[in-house]
């Protein structure tokens, strides 16, 4: 099946809560609400037309001008040999997605790593901890309006020119 | 002079700081403190083609009996504040080497907003070993130059020492 007919076939089920087909330069992809991705992705999943048995990539954008962080959901079935894209817009000011870890365990780490740099809380998440930073940072780097922390325990985050340390010297 | 005319052939004289230094010296037992692509050409460096065996230096596992800390790659600030940790485990006297740019002052990495911009903010430096990543040779070099700096060492005597200066490479 391709996009359009995956998009009907959504459609036709959940209404509202899945958009049209948007067309993209690399993938088209269609737009889901956030309420509804776990069903989404559990029909995406067991439905014999559609068998999306692997999870790709999630990741995540920030795109302040609409107010919503994208979470970007890429899907390939490795019975039918098709792939699928969906994406949500998480709602900026209060970033709350539905977890989709109890249907693909591969999301447990990416969500892991969309919160830790994004700040998006995964509802339902069963342990929603930061991955790659420690546990003790302030702030989700990869939002547009980040500001550095002038230091961390100490260490400052600024480097002093060379040229100055050689006059102290 | 008449009583080292004495002593036979086989009997060489020296002081003791120098014997010191000389053993030290000779057997460097360096710690696997690889932290990115650096750590590659340290490998080389100790594999057979440059052989720092030849050195009597070895890889050790563990702080508690290295000589050397030679850092190789990228320190990201959630890595700073364990280096700190490792180097307070290593027994005196210890040294320290920052290889390539990224260990030396956050290399192409220096802007990112989880790198330490520079291992000598959390750990004195003894020699620093510049490229991207230094080649083999590049760091032989530079263990030799240590090597040379611990021989001015002055363990018997109290006085300012060296050891906080740093040597470039």
């Amino acid at each position: 099946m391709n996009t359009a007919a995956i998009q009907q076939f959504l459609h036709e089920r959940f209404g509202a809560a899945v958009g049209p087909v948007e067309s993209a330069r690399l993938f088209d992809y269609v737009e889901v609400d956030p309420s509804a991705v776990e069903e989404v992705a559990l029909v995406l999943r067991d439905h014999p037309d559609l068998a999306f048995d692997c999870l790709n990539n999630l990741s995540g954008c920030d795109r302040p001008t609409r107010g919503r962080i994208q979470i970007t959901y890429e899907l390939f079935s490795y019975v039918h040999r098709h792939a699928f894209v969906m994406k949500v817009g998480a709602r900026r000011d209060r970033p709350e997605v539905r977890t989709v870890e109890r249907v693909w365990p591969a999301a447990n780490w990416l969500e892991r790593e969309i919160y830790d740099l994004l700040g998006v809380i995964f509802l339902g998440h069963s342990d929603l901890r930061r991955l790659l930073l420690p546990d003790d940072w302030v702030g989700y780097p990869l939002r547009k309006d980040y500001v550095e922390a002038p230091e961390y325990h100490g260490i400052s985050t600024v480097r002093e020119s060379a040229l100055k340390l050689s006059e102290r010297r | 002079m008449s009583l080292l005319n004495t002593v036979p052939e086989m009997v060489l004289t020296t002081k003791v700081d120098q014997l010191l230094n000389w053993t030290r010296k000779s057997s460097l037992w360096y710690m696997l403190f690889g932290l990115a692509c650096c750590a590659i050409e340290m490998m080389q460096t100790g594999g057979p083609r440059s052989d720092l065996d030849r050195f009597g230096m070895a890889p050790r596992a563990t702080p508690r009996v290295s000589d050397l800390m030679i850092v190789a790659g990228t320190l990201t600030l959630k890595m700073a504040l364990r280096t700190k940790v490792l180097y307070e485990q290593m027994p005196d006297p210890k040294y320290v080497l920052s290889m390539g740019s990224c260990s030396n002052c956050g290399g192409l990495f220096q802007l990112a907003y989880s790198v330490c911009d520079g291992v000598d903010k959390v750990i004195p430096v003894d020699v620093y070993v510049p490229g991207c990543p230094p080649r083999p040779e590049a760091l032989t070099e530079g263990l030799l130059l240590l090597q040379k700096k611990m021989m001015q060492e002055r363990w018997l005597v109290r006085e300012p020492q060296l050891r906080t200066d740093a040597v470039r490479a």
